[in-house]
C-alpha cells in the first residue's frame, strides 16, 4: 500500500508496538501508554505556543510597517509641497516597498492564524481521546483477563496513536510554514535595520545603495502615478506651503 | 468504514460508499500520475467533499482506527506527487 495512508499506518503501528513492547503486564502497559500520551500532549501545546509567538512577531512588524507607510506618505507630501521631487520620489518608493511587505505579512499572519486554529482543534480532539483512553484503561484493567486485555489495549492504543500521528503531521506542517515566515520576517527586519523606513529628511540628495536597491524593488509606474496624483492634489490645494502637511480630506488610494 | 482526513476529522461512511470513494480517489491519482496539475485541486476537493458530506464525524472521545487515511485539505499537487507511488491513497 502506498501514499500517505501507507506511511501514516506504518508510523502508527511502529509507535504502538513500541509502547506495547515495554511491559508484560497489561495494567502496566496501559499506565505507561497513558503516561506517554499525556507527555505527547504537552509537546503539542508547546508547538501551539511557538506558532502564537511567531504570529505575534509578525503582527508587531506589521504595525511598525503601518507606521512607516503613514510617515513616508507624509514625508512625500511635504517634499512635493516643497518642490523636492527627488525626495518625494524616494519616499514613495520606500512607501511602496513597505506596502508590499505589509501585504505579504498580512497573508502570512492569516495563514498562521489558520494553523493555530487547526492545531488547537487537534489538541482538543487528542485531549478528548486521551481522556477516553484513561477511562477505558480502568475498565480493561478491572474487567478483562490478561489475554483479552492485550487485544483491547492494542485496539485503543492504535486509535489514540493514529490521532497522535495525525497531530504530529499537522504540527510538522505548521513548523515548516512557520520557518518560511521566519525568513520573511527576518528580511523585513533587515530592511528596517538598513534604515529603509527611517526619516528621509535626514537624507541628502545623493543616492545611496539602499535607494538603488529600492528602485529595482519598487514598481516604477505605481510610484510615478502616485507622485503625479500627489502633485495634482497639492497643486489643487494651492495653499499648501513648503514644509507643511497638506490637509487630507480624502485618503489617496494605495499605490497598488 | 472509517476514513480520516488528515488534520481534520475521522468520518464514518457506509460500506456502500466505498465504490464512489474509490472512483474519486482514482481520479485524483490519475491526475497526479499524469504529472499535470490541471484539475488536481478540484478533484481532490471533490474527494474530501464526498467524505465530509456522506460521512458522519466521529465523536472526539471515541477511539477508532481508520480504514483509510486521506491527506490534509491543503495538500499541494507537489506533495501529492511525492506521496503517491501509483497505487493511490486507498488500497484495492
Amino acid at each position: 500500500m502506498a501514499g500517505l495512508t501507507g506511511r501514516m499506518s506504518t508510523v502508527v503501528k511502529a509507535k504502538v508496538s513500541k509502547l506495547l513492547d515495554r511491559a508484560e503486564d497489561p495494567a502496566e502497559t496501559l499506565d505507561y501508554s497513558y503516561q506517554k500520551q499525556v507527555e505527547q500532549l504537552q509537546n503539542v501545546k508547546k508547538g501551539i505556543a511557538d506558532v502564537v509567538t511567531a504570529k505575534k512577531r509578525l503582527q508587531m512588524q506589521e504595525s511598525s510597517l503601518q507606521q512607516s507607510v503613514v510617515k513616508l506618505d507624509t514625508q512625500a507630501r511635504q517634499a512635493v509641497a516643497a518642490n523636492q521631487e527627488d525626495l518625494a520620489r524616494t519616499a514613495l518608493e520606500r512607501k511602496n516597498v513597505a506596502q508590499t511587505e505589509l501585504q505579504s505579512l498580512d497573508t502570512q499572519v492569516t495563514e498562521l492564524e489558520d494553523q493555530q486554529q487547526k492545531l488547537t482543534d487537534s489538541e482538543q480532539k487528542l485531549r478528548a481521546k486521551i481522556e477516553s483512553f484513561r477511562t477505558k484503561k480502568e475498565v480493561i484493567k478491572a474487567q478483562y483477563s490478561a489475554a483479552e486485555a492485550q487485544v483491547r489495549i492494542s485496539e485503543a492504543a492504535t486509535g489514540v496513536g493514529e490521532q497522535m500521528a495525525d497531530v504530529g503531521l499537522a504540527m510538522q506542517r505548521a513548523v515548516d510554514k512557520t520557518e518560511n515566515m521566519r525568513a520573511r520576517a527576518d528580511a523585513v527586519q533587515e530592511l528596517e535595520a538598513a534604515g529603509t523606513f527611517d526619516d528621509l529628511t535626514a537624507l541628502g540628495s545623493g543616492e545611496d545603495d539602499i535607494d538603488k536597491q529600492l528602485k529595482e524593488l519598487s514598481s516604477k509606474p505605481a510610484v510615478d502615478d502616485e507622485l503625479a496624483k500627489m502633485k495634482g492634489e497639492i497643486g489643487a490645494g494651492g495653499a499648501a506651503s513648503a514644509g507643511q502637511i497638506p490637509s487630507q480630506s480624502q485618503t489617496p488610494p494605495e499605490g497598488q | 468504514m472509517i476514513v480520516r482526513i488528515s488534520g481534520e476529522d475521522q468520518y464514518r461512511l457506509a460500506d456502500a460508499d466505498a465504490e464512489e470513494l474509490k472512483r474519486l480517489e482514482d481520479a485524483v491519482a490519475a491526475i497526479v500520475e499524469s504529472g499535470r496539475e490541471d484539475g488536481f485541486a478540484e478533484a481532490y476537493a471533490a474527494l474530501l467533499g464526498f467524505v465530509r458530506t456522506s460521512g458522519t464525524p466521529i465523536a472526539e472521545d471515541e477511539i477508532e482506527t481508520s480504514d483509510h487515511i486521506l491527506g490534509p485539505p491543503d495538500l499541494t499537487f507537489q506533495e501529492a506527487s511525492t506521496e503517491f507511488t501509483g497505487e493511490g491513497l486507498i488500497p484495492d
